[in-house]
Order: C-alpha cells, then sequence, then structure tokens
C-alpha cells in the first residue's frame, strides 16, 4: 500500500523585544544566571503580569504578514503544570480567544506553488531553564535560571496541509525568512529563538481520514525537521505494515542518530486546565492600531522578488538570491538608490561582494564597502572610467584598506587608456617582437588572438580599454 | 480615652497640634499589643523596632511640617501585604519563614504617607476561611467575647482594632473577608469595587474577586484610608484608571431622599432574631434621617455560594501552584525526587482548607469537567452581576445584613465547611458582582456580640456607602461602645 504523510506545525518563535512579556527585565541572551529577574518573572508572591505593549505590536505584524485576521479581542489564559522552570506553576498563553487566526502562508517545491493555512498564532511566556547536576559547577544539585523566564514569544500553528518533510521544510524556511524580515525576531534557531513541534501521521493514499499523529517536540534546525519527519514517516508506515497501531504521543528528537524515541504516552499527556487569566483583561485591539501597524510593515519578501523581476528586470535566480534576507536586500536597494544600475548591481552584489563575505565570514551589515561606495565603483565601470578587471583590484582595495573608488583609481593611476593612438603604439611594438605569431594568425590559425590581446594588456598593466584593443588588434592583424 | 483608642482623624489632630509625638502614639500602642494579645492573637508578627523608628521619622517630617493624615499614625497589615524585610507569611506554613523583597502597592501607597507599621496581622490561611482558624499561628480571638472567633479571613484586622492594638488596618475581601469579620467585632470594614485598589504584592486568592480594604473604627477613618490607597498602579492590569476622589467630602450626614433597596433574598427566616432585629432598628433610623425605602429582588443570590466556591477555588487552585518548595517557602529536607519534593512540601505546608479549596478547583477545572463547573459558575457570575445593576437602576444603595448571626464559638463550624461557607452567604454576592460594600456597627446581640449592617453601592459607588453609613453611624452609638478587653 502507498502511504500519504499528513504533517502540522508549531512554531516557536522568540520575539526580539528589549523587555520580557509581563516585566520590564532584560531579554538579553548570555548574562550570568539569574541577573534578569524580579518579582513578576520569579514568580513570587504577589507579583502581577502586565503585557508589554510591543509583543503585541509584534504578533499583529506575524499576523498580517501571514494573511491572518486580527482578533478585535484576545484572551490570557493559564496553561496548568508543574515543572521547576515554571515559576508560577502556570504558563501565561492564549488559548480560545489567541490575537490571529486563519492565515496561510504560499510554499513552492519543485517548481510546484502550494498555499499552507495558519490556523493561530498566540502570544506566550517562555519558561526558565534547568542546569542539571551533572553540569560543571553545579555540585549534586540542578539550579533553575530564570533569565529566560517570561521572554516572550509567538506561537504559529499550521494546519495539517503539508504533506512531505520537503514541504515541511519550504513552509519553515519562509516563515522564518518572513519574521525576521519583519524585524520581529533574531530568528537565531541555535540559541533557540526559532523552535518546531512537528506533528505526524500517515494515511493510506486516497483515504481522507488522518492517521493517529505523533508530536515531535523542539526540533531546531532545517535540516534536523527534514530527518525528524522522514524518519518519523517511515517508522510510522513500517509499524502499520507489520500490523502494529501509531499511538498519539510526544516524540523526542534525537540528532545524534537521527531517530525519534517516546517522550511520553497520550495516557501521561497532562491535562493543562486552562482557564482566562484574572491578572489580565481581555486585549482590545482597534482597527486603527491594526492599521497603523500595517502601515509600518516592511516589505515583504514575496513582493519584493516580483518586483525585482517585474520593475528592476531581474532574473528569477539573482531575485531569489537578493531578497533571501531583508538585509542583503537593503543593502542591494541602497546601491539601487545611490544611482547603480539594476543587473550590474546585482551581479556585484552576489559576486565580489558575497564572494568577500563569504571569505571573512562577515554578515552583510558588517560590509566593509558601503552600498554608496559600490555604486560609485560600478559607476565608473558603467562609464567606461575602468574597466571590469581593474574594478575588482580597486574593489579590493576598497575592501583590504577602504577608501572612494574614484580616488584609488587617480591615486594609482588606473584610469583605462581609451586612447587608440597610445594602443595602436603598443600593438605595434608587439607585432614587431612576436613576427611568428603574426605570421601563424594570418595563415589561418585565429587561436593566437588571445595571445595578442594578453600582450596588450599586461603591457598597459590593465588599463587599456579592452573593446579597443580588440578592435585594432583586428584590425592591424588582419591588414 | 487612651492613645490607642483613637481614631485616625483624632489622633492625626493631636500629633498636628503636638500634643503627642508619633513615637509615643506607637509607643502605647506596642505596649497595648504587649497587654493584649496573648488574649487575642491578632499578630503573627510585631515589629517594635521598625515602628519605633519610623514612628520617629514621622515625627521628623510632622516636624518639617511635612504632615499628612496618615503621617505617625499606627496601623497593621493582614499578613497577606507583602512588607520589604518584613516576614509575610498568608498565616501559612509554606511561607512561615518568607521575608519579601518587595513592598506591596496599598502598603507602599500608606507608607509613603508617613504611616508607621506595628505588625502583620492573624487570617484564615491564604484568606480561606470565614473564622481565622485556619492559620497556621493558631486562631484569632474575639475581644468581645474570647470564646468566638472574629470572623475572617481578615480576623486580625478586624480583632486588632476592636482590641484597640491598631489605629488602623487593611484586610483583603474575596467573599465578604473585610465585611464579615468587621461585623463580628463591631468595626467599620470596606470592601472597595474591584480595580479600585491595586492588588500588586498582595497574595492572591481568588485574583478576580480579591480587594483590598480597611478596617476602622469609624467611617470617617474608612473613607481616609481608602483615599489613600485608592487608585490605578501600573503594576496591576486589573487596577482601573479613574480618578480617586476625597472620599471624606461624602461625610455629608446628609441621606434625605436616599432610595436604598432592601432585597427579599436576604431577609430569611433563620436569620437570627437579634441580627433581625438589628436591621429593623436601622431601617427605622434611616427612615427618620429621610432615606425611602424600595423593595427589591435578587433573584440569583441563592445561587452565590457554589458559583463562589467554583470560581474562587478555580482560581486558587492555579494561583497556588508556585508554592512547590523550589524558590522559596517551605521545602522538605530530604527530597528523594522532584515529585517527592512536590507532594511532601506542599502536603506539609498547606493545612487542611487550602488542601481541600486546591482539590476542588482543580477538580472543577478539570478537562470534561470545565463547562459544567467553571464556565457554568462564570454564567451564573453574569447573572448575579446583572440583579445587581437592574437594582441599581431603582436604588442609591442596597441594605442587608452582614452576616445571618453574631460571631460563633471557636470550633464550632470546623468540622463542618459547608455551614462555615454559608456565614458568606450575605456577602459573596458583592464580590462576584465586582462591586463596593461596607460594614458598619448595627447593634450588639443580647449576650454582647456585635452584628454589622451591610450598605452595598453601585460599581465605583463608595462615595454613595460611605455617605449612607456615615449617616447611620452619626445617628447611632454603635461605633463608640468599646470590647470589654
Amino acid at each position: 500500500m502507498k502511504y500519504q504523510p499528513v504533517i502540522g506545525l508549531e512554531v516557536h518563535v522568540q520575539l526580539a523585544t528589549d523587555t520580557k512579556i509581563f516585566c520590564g527585565c532584560s531579554t538579553k541572551f548570555g548574562a550570568s544566571p539569574n541577573s534578569q529577574t524580579c518579582p513578576v518573572c520569579l514568580g513570587l508572591p504577589g507579583a502581577l503580569p502586565v503585557l508589554n505593549k510591543k509583543v503585541v505590536e509584534y504578533a499583529i505584524k506575524a499576523g498580517l504578514a501571514t494573511d491572518c485576521a486580527i482578533a478585535p479581542r484576545s484572551v490570557f489564559a493559564r496553561k496548568n503544570y508543574f515543572y521547576p522552570d515554571l515559576p508560577k506553576g502556570y504558563q501565561i498563553s492564549q488559548y480560545e480567544l489567541p490575537i490571529c487566526e486563519h492565515g496561510h502562508l504560499d510554499i513552492e517545491v519543485d517548481g510546484v506553488g502550494k498555499r499552507i493555512g495558519i490556523t493561530r498564532i498566540h502570544m506566550e511566556e517562555d519558561a526558565g531553564k534547568l542546569v542539571h547536576a551533572d553540569t560543571p559547577g553545579t555540585g549534586d544539585d540542578s539550579g533553575v535560571d530564570l533569565n529566560r523566564a517570561c521572554t516572550p514569544l509567538l506561537e504559529i500553528v499550521s494546519e495539517p496541509d503539508l504533506r512531505s518533510a520537503d514541504e515541511a521544510v519550504a513552509y519553515l524556511k519562509k516563515l522564518h525568512q518572513i519574521v525576521v524580515y519583519l524585524g520581529i525576531t533574531d530568528g537565531n534557531m541555535e540559541e533557540g529563538s526559532f523552535r518546531c513541534d512537528a506533528n505526524v501521521s500517515v494515511m493510506p493514499v486516497g483515504s481522507d481520514t488522518f492517521g493517529t499523529r505523533a508530536e515531535i517536540k523542539n526540533v531546531n534546525s532545517f535540516k534536523f525537521v527534514k530527518q525528524a519527519i522522514e524518519y518519523e514517516i517511515e517508522r510510522q508506515i513500517e509499524l502499520i505494515e507489520e500490523g502494529g497501531k501509531v499511538v498519539q504521543e510526544t516524540r523526542l528528537f534525537d540528532p545524534n542518530n537521527g531517530e525519534t524515541r517516546s517522550m511520553r504516552g497520550k495516557e501521561e499527556a497532562h491535562d493543562y486546565r486552562y482557564f482566562p487569566d484574572p491578572d489580565l483583561v481581555p486585549l482590545v485591539i482597534s482597527d486603527d492600531w491594526v492599521e497603523d501597524t500595517r502601515l509600518g510593515l516592511p516589505e515583504l519578501p514575496a513582493v519584493k522578488l516580483a518586483r525585482y523581476q517585474d520593475e528592476l528586470g531581474l532574473p528569477l535566480y539573482d531575485a531569489e538570491v537578493l531578497t533571501a534576507t531583508r538585509e542583503l536586500a537593503e543593502y542591494y536597494e541602497a546601491c539601487l538608490a545611490a544611482g547603480a544600475p539594476a543587473k550590474l548591481a546585482a551581479n556585484w552584489v552576489m559576486g565580489e561582494v558575497t564572494r568577500g563575505l563569504n571569505d571573512a565570514g562577515l554578515a552583510i551589515t558588517a560590509c566593509p564597502v558601503a552600498p554608496g561606495q559600490l555604486a560609485s565603483l560600478i559607476a565608473l565601470i558603467d562609464k567606461g572610467t575602468i574597466s571590469n578587471k581593474i574594478a575588482k583590484t580597486v574593489f579590493d582595495e576598497m575592501w583590504q584598506n577602504g577608501g572612494e573608488p574614484a580616488e584609488i583609481v587617480e591615486k594609482k593611476g588606473l584610469v583605462q587608456v581609451s586612447d587608440t593612438g597610445e594602443i595602436e603604439k603598443i600593438i605595434d611594438e608587439i607585432m614587431a617582437a612576436n613576427m611568428g605569431q603574426v605570421e601563424e594568425y594570418r595563415g589561418g590559425k585565429e587561436k593566437v588572438f588571445g595571445f595578442f590581446v594578453g600582450q596588450v594588456m599586461r603591457a598597459s598593466k590593465g588599463k587599456a580599454n579592452p573593446a579597443v584593443v580588440n578592435d585594432l588588434l583586428v584590425a592591424k592583424l588582419k591588414r | 480615652m487612651e492613645l490607642f483608642d483613637l481614631t485616625i482623624h483624632e489622633l492625626h489632630d493631636r500629633l498636628k497640634k503636638k500634643e503627642v509625638s508619633a513615637v509615643e502614639a506607637t509607643r502605647a500602642m506596642l505596649a497595648r499589643i504587649e497587654a493584649t494579645d496573648g488574649r487575642v492573637n491578632a499578630f503573627i508578627t510585631v515589629t517594635p523596632e521598625e515602628a519605633l523608628a519610623a514612628a520617629a521619622e514621622a515625627d521628623q517630617r510632622i516636624a518639617r511640617g511635612e504632615m499628612d493624615i496618615l503621617t505617625g499614625i499606627p496601623v497593621a497589615l493582614k499578613d497577606i501585604f507583602l512588607t520589604r524585610g518584613v516576614r509575610t507569611t498568608c498565616a501559612s506554613k509554606i511561607l512561615a519563614n518568607f521575608i519579601p523583597p518587595y513592598d506591596a502597592t496599598s502598603w507602599l501607597r500608606l507608607k509613603e504617607r508617613g504611616a508607621v507599621l506595628v505588625g502583620k496581622l492573624n487570617q484564615d490561611e491564604f484568606a480561606m476561611g470565614s473564622s481565622s482558624e485556619s492559620s497556621a499561628f493558631g486562631p484569632t480571638r474575639n475581644p468581645w467575647n474570647l470564646e468566638c472567633i472574629p470572623g475572617g479571613s481578615s480576623g486580625g484586622s478586624a480583632a486588632a482594632i476592636a482590641a484597640r492594638q491598631a489605629t488602623a488596618t487593611l484586610g483583603t475581601d474575596t467573599g465578604g473577608s473585610i465585611r464579615q469579620p468587621a461585623a463580628h467585632c463591631g468595626c467599620v470594614g470596606l470592601k472597595p469595587t474591584y480595580g479600585r485598589v491595586s492588588r500588586y504584592g498582595v497574595i492572591a486568592y481568588a485574583s478576580s474577586l480579591d480587594q483590598v480594604g480597611p478596617v476602622t473604627r469609624d467611617v470617617r477613618d474608612a473613607a481616609i484610608m481608602l483615599g489613600a490607597v485608592a487608585g490605578h498602579d501600573p503594576l496591576d492590569s486589573t487596577s482601573v484608571d479613574r480618578p480617586v476622589p476625597d472620599y471624606t467630602k461624602s461625610l455629608t450626614n446628609d441621606v434625605k431622599g436616599l432610595k436604598i433597596g432592601l432585597p427579599s433574598e436576604y431577609f430569611i427566616e433563620g436569620l437570627d432574631p437579634d441580627v433581625q432585629q438589628a436591621m429593623d432598628r436601622a431601617i427605622e433610623t434611616y427612615r427618620g434621617l429621610g432615606a425611602e425605602f424600595v423593595d427589591i429582588s435578587l433573584p440569583h443570590t441563592d445561587y452565590a455560594v457554589a458559583c463562589y466556591y467554583l470560581i474562587a477555588t478555580a482560581e486558587a487552585s492555579s494561583n497556588l501552584a508556585r508554592y512547590d518548595g523550589v524558590r522559596f517557602g517551605h521545602r522538605v529536607s530530604d527530597p528523594t525526587g522532584l515529585m517527592d519534593m512536590y507532594c511532601r512540601s506542599r502536603a506539609e505546608g498547606f493545612g487542611s482548607e487550602v488542601k481541600r479549596r486546591i482539590m476542588l478547583g482543580t477538580y472543577a477545572l478539570s478537562s470534561g469537567y470545565y463547562d459544567a463547573y467553571y464556565l457554568k459558575a462564570q454564567k451564573v457570575r453574569t447573572l448575579i452581576m446583572g440583579d445587581f445593576l437592574k437594582a441599581f437602576e431603582t436604588v442609591d444603595v442596597i441594605l442587608t445584613p452582614v452576616t445571618p448571626t453574631p460571631a460563633f464559638r471557636i470550633g464550632e463550624k470546623v468540622g463542618d465547611p459547608l455551614q462555615m461557607y454559608l456565614s458568606d452567604i450575605f456577602t459573596i454576592p458583592t464580590n462576584l458582582a465586582g462591586t463596593c460594600g461596607i460594614s458598619v456597627p448595627a447593634g450588639l446581640s443580647r449576650d454582647g456580640r456585635p452584628i454589622g449592617l451591610q450598605l452595598v453601592g453601585r460599581p465605583f459607588g463608595e462615595e454613595e456607602i460611605i455617605r449612607a453609613a456615615h449617616a447611620f453611624e452619626q445617628a447611632t452609638t454603635w461605633h463608640q461602645q468599646k470590647a470589654p478587653l
């Protein structure tokens, strides 16, 4: 029998606000344990939560970017369970009335487009972190670090619309790109700023009844998501083929062997006893707030991709590369704003700039050559002042030591020679010194043409305008 | 009159005229506590050193001419208010050694005005009870009759006023926990509208019902205290941002034309005859002052107690989850693992009434029962609110007894939780409706136990109930009677 996998994803996005969701403590990563805490995030008696408005704004942004309806009234609820990293004995989340619902995201796998439904987006607080006894410096006891407690999260829940691990990864990448574009998260997957739970089931092809699902918890890289889902699909199919039954359970992915293993079964599942949090009033969002937020949204990657092709005339490949991150697109657009022609600028950003960044291990935001400088360099090429080849030399100089391209060209005497008289003189000298090759060429061995070009360029220290050299060489050799 | 007998406004006048210093007033109060609390047990913690230091500071303020009405006034707080550096137990073993790192907003507001804290008051454990018998620090006794309970949960707050151990106190009221003990101890107790006073730093029992309020010797003092603690607090999202009036301006002694509602559901058979008689007398007093009476109905009253015990316990089951032995409070010394640490720390730390309510609430919120219990109770709550709002279309305030009987004897209802729960039958609906109520002394039973009169007002109608309570007080002498202690 053939099987059809069915996948739904729950993504947790840590929001990049300066302070926590219900108190004024810093959200900075890596501070010494429990140094970023207060009565509220420690869950001390008598402490009460106060909602951080920025978190709501970020949630609205995420909702608008995924075509969700923004609820005019949403409610925070308590999710009750005991765990040492959960100071209050409950997590403040949203349950029955989340802030965003009924959205979607369009993905593409192997050239085939597909729309994936987004069930809901809700806000919640993160828990702290346990430091176990086997960690150096903890002695025999386990410790609790509550710096992360109460940091804001969005949970973005998809419909079970995904049908393969590749679709799941495409969805995640798209979602990651959007939330990073929105500037609402740093998107750092290693630090857990973007992590995913996958609900996976399989059913016979043609069936319309979903199989029993297993939930794979906390997978934090695209690669692992693919591995985990593929493993899980295979595991479930094998199980069914052998006459077994998939049980509803929570499973953990082990990156060391690429397998998932059972964490807890349905019978051990928590009854979270959700109820509306009486410490927080219902969140009321006005139409004005939504519209103001909409106006403040950046151009989203899908729109940018279309515009780069339609308005700038870039090929799909270029448009995809340049819109991959908001920072790269901003760099590119700054070049255009400084007057660089679209395609030439695209070639430089995708070529020299990207290569330089990769070699130096730098992010585009730390690029030593500013977009305005790159635009000036491109202008020199465009005007014929320097050749593309010389431009690369100038670019290297700019990268290493800084400086404006025009000044570097001037100082190093790199201005391109287009004066036919001067170039003719060089050609004559070279032909005179290489009569053998001249004869070969004239005898029909046109390959030696390249030899002459090379010689002329070398003699001119690369400054001769290659087009002029070509024309003159042809004329003189053919004679 | 001894210094400890005075009201806030009387002591303020003497401090202002420099007839007495804040240190002298505080010393008198501390001596009074020393002399009487062995019998009453109103205090869990007395803070003489901190009090005398604060009093000395108050005297300096007075000398500089920076005096507020509360400067130098000895006050005490129910042990549910967090006080920085001063042990706060909530009358529970689980917090027996908890020293808070911050102050409750309401206490901070009193402190900033120069009030002097003389100690922390006994109560029912986690404010769960109507008799102050569930305290892990032993029961508080009623200064009017030491064999009787002072009421609860703010039993210490009322007993300390009746025993003249503090000039004014703060309590909290979730289902009657200010008004009922005030009635049993012959003092004034005011439960403000939900959202009027910040709950920040007040240990939560049932968050949607808990409200901070004063217990005092007279209505003027209640108006002064309410004015001091009321108002929006950015740290409490449920505190309401609306201006705080000068409540002492409502002390007009004029109730002519005031429309007072008498709900038929509150004047039931089985009402103690002394209580009934006190109510009849009060109605006559008001008639004499020119008020008008209207018979009204609050038809969902019968469901209030059941509704309350679902909502309050549900919220409590969640609010008390944080007492897990991980970060603060009682933890067993020899846990064999995480679950063992949780179970035994809580089993040892919580008393039986607290455990009973945690279990009730956990059950009410459980999957499969939520709709039938918690959700249904919320719907009933909406109906009860509707009863009050409808009544206030025709009346200005509602008059009822505070309790069906005067204070019962210690131990009398401990074995029968349901009977205990029913002692709050007349106060619980106010909390469910989120509105305000005040208890004023309205008589004594034949054997000398105080009886209270309750006036319930519109949401944020504190001015009206203060006006009505004050006029009654001025026309009677009950508030001048002293407990024989």
